[in-house]
C-alpha cells in the first residue's frame, strides 16, 4: 500500500513537473511603454535578488480595498550603482511609485522611480529605447 | 525564507513522504527559464527614433557590498599610456553595453540583412533546430530548447562573452591570464606560456584557451574544444566541434580595453564572422567590488512565481 502510494505520488509529481508553466524572464515585452502610472502605497516586501529585484506593495483603491501590486526593476548589481541597497525599502514604508504598467491590466509594473516618505528618490533603470510618453490614471 | 523553501523541496523530493509539499513546491519551482526582449527594440533603434534615456537621475552614489561608494568613471580624467603586456585590472563595459540579449552584439538576430550570418547548409539546418526566446526566431518560453534554461547547463564559451558580459576582473601570472566574469561567477584561464591548443581534446564547456602577445598592447587568444551542446549566443547560433574563437584584447590606454571576438567554424559558417566588435571596457578602481550576479534556481523560482509568468500569460501576444 505504501509503495503504491509512493508510486502514485511520483507519477503525479512527474506530470505536474512537466506541465508547470515555464519560466518567463522578460524584458519589456509585457509592459506598456507608452504609459506610466503613479501609485501611493505601503511596502509589504522588498526582494533584493536576481534576475530582477521585486517590490511588493499595497495600494488602496477607491472602494477602500487593498490591491497587491508587484513592480520589478533591474538586478542588485545594476541597482547598487544608482543608489539602491538591500535596505532601501522595508515593509511598512510609505512610497509613491511611478511605473510602466503591464499591458494586461494586472497590478504589475516596471519601476521608473520610487519616492520615499522623506522625499528621497530612488530611480529605476528604464531602457533608453523605451520612451515613456504619457501619464495615465492609476489602474489599481 | 528562500533557503528554507529550497531545503523543504529537496527533502521532500528525496523521501517522497510528503507529496503534497512536493506538489506545492513544484508549482513554484521553475523548470526552465528564459529572457525575452521586445521584438521591436532593434527597429526602434534603427528607425532613427532613438529616445534619450528616461531613467531618473540618481540622487546618491551607489554603495558596493562593503559599503564603499561606487564612483562613476570620470570621462574627463587624465588617461595615461597603456603598460606593455598588461591587461590586468577590473574592467567594466559602460552602460550595460555588454548585455547582448538579441545575440552577439556585432551580429544580433534582428532581421537586418547586414546581420545575416554566412551559414553553410548544415549551419542553417542546425540553426532551425534551436528555439531561442530572443530575436526574430523567438518562441514562447514553454517551447524553448535553450540548454541553459531547459537543463540548467552552463552557458559555456563563447556565450559567456556574448550574452551578459559585465564587469570582468583580469589577473595575470607569468604563465597565464585569468578572467573572472561577474555573470554566473565564472572563470577562465588563458594560457600564455607558449603551449598550443590541444588537438582533438575532450570537449569542455569553456574550451581550451591560449594567448599570445602580438604587440605590446594586444593579446590574441585562440579557443577550441568547446562542447557542442552549447549555443554561441542567446539567439541560438549553432557551432560544431570544429569551432575556433579568437578574442583580441587591445589595451587602448591605461583606462580603456577593447575586446573583439571572431567566430570561425567551417562546418557551420562559410567564413569567419565578427561577433563582438571592439567592445570598450573602462578600468575601475583597484578596490572595486564585483557583486555576485548568479541566477540561482531558488531566486528564479521566486521571480517566476511572483512575476515571471503572470504578465505574459494574460498578454495577447
Amino acid at each position: 500500500m505504501r509503495n503504491k502510494l509512493a508510486a502514485i505520488s511520483l507519477a503525479t509529481v512527474f506530470v505536474l513537473a512537466v506541465s508547470v508553466p515555464l519560466f518567463a524572464h522578460h524584458g519589456y515585452v509585457q509592459y506598456d511603454t507608452d504609459k506610466k502610472v503613479t501609485l501611493k502605497g505601503t511596502v509589504t516586501r522588498w526582494l533584493w535578488s536576481n534576475p530582477h529585484c521585486l517590490l511588493q506593495f499595497d495600494v488602496t483603491d477607491d472602494g477602500g480595498h487593498a490591491v497587491h501590486w508587484i513592480a520589478e526593476s533591474e538586478n542588485p548589481s545594476t541597482l547598487s550603482r544608482i543608489g539602491w541597497t538591500e535596505k532601501s525599502l522595508k515593509p511598512g514604508d510609505q512610497i509613491t511609485l511611478t511605473a510602466l504598467p503591464v499591458k494586461s491590466g494586472n497590478p504589475v509594473g516596471r519601476i521608473v522611480e520610487v519616492v520615499l516618505s522623506n522625499g528621497e528618490k530612488l530611480p529605476g533603470r528604464v531602457d533608453p529605447a523605451h520612451e515613456v510618453k504619457s501619464e495615465v490614471s492609476p489602474k489599481p | 525564507m528562500l533557503k528554507h523553501r529550497a531545503c523543504a523541496v529537496l527533502a521532500a523530493r528525496r523521501n517522497f513522504v510528503a507529496p503534497g509539499i512536493v506538489l506545492a513546491a513544484l508549482l513554484f519551482t521553475p523548470l526552465i527559464c528564459s529572457q525575452t526582449r521586445p521584438p521591436d527594440l532593434p527597429d526602434r533603434q534603427a528607425g532613427g527614433q532613438a529616445s534619450p534615456p528616461k531613467s531618473p537621475t540618481p540622487t546618491s552614489l551607489g554603495l558596493d557590498g562593503w559599503g564603499h561608494p561606487i564612483t562613476p568613471f570620470a570621462k574627463d580624467r587624465k588617461v595615461g599610456p597603456a603598460p606593455p603586456h598588461d591587461i590586468s585590472g577590473i574592467w567594466d563595459p559602460p552602460g550595460m553595453s555588454g548585455n547582448q540579449v538579441l545575440g552577439a552584439a556585432a551580429a544580433p538576430e534582428d532581421g537586418k540583412p547586414e546581420h545575416q550570418l554566412p551559414y553553410t547548409p548544415l549551419g542553417l539546418e542546425q540553426l532551425k533546430r534551436t528555439k531561442p526566446t530572443n530575436g526574430t526566431r523567438m518562441v514562447q518560453p514553454a517551447d524553448t530548447n535553450d540548454p541553459v534554461f531547459e537543463y540548467g547547463d552552463p552557458q559555456g564559451f563563447p556565450r559567456e562573452d556574448l550574452y551578459e558580459l559585465r564587469t570582468t576582473q583580469i589577473l595575470q601570472t607569468p604563465q597565464s591570464v585569468v578572467l573572472l566574469y561577474q555573470f554566473g561567477k565564472i572563470w577562465r584561464v588563458l594560457w600564455t606560456d607558449g603551449r598550443e591548443v590541444p588537438k582533438d581534446p575532450e570537449p569542455r564547456w569553456f574550451g581550451y584557451s591560449v594567448g599570445k602577445w602580438v604587440d605590446d598592447h594586444t593579446l590574441v587568444v585562440q579557443t577550441s574544444g568547446m562542447d557542442e551542446r552549447t549555443w554561441i549566443d542567446r539567439a541560438g547560433r549553432p557551432h560544431s566541434a570544429d569551432l575556433r574563437v579568437e578574442e583580441r584584447f587591445h589595451r587602448l590606454d591605461r583606462d580603456h580595453l577593447e575586446l573583439t571576438v571572431t567566430i570561425d567554424d567551417p562546418k557551420m559558417y562559410t567564413r569567419p564572422w565578427v561577433a563582438l566588435d571592439r567592445l570598450v571596457f573602462e578600468l575601475q578602481p583597484p578596490g572595486f567590488d564585483i557583486r555576485e550576479t548568479i541566477w540561482a534556481p531558488s531566486e528564479f523560482g521566486e521571480y517566476n512565481k511572483l512575476i515571471g509568468n503572470t504578465p505574459s500569460d494574460k498578454d495577447s501576444h
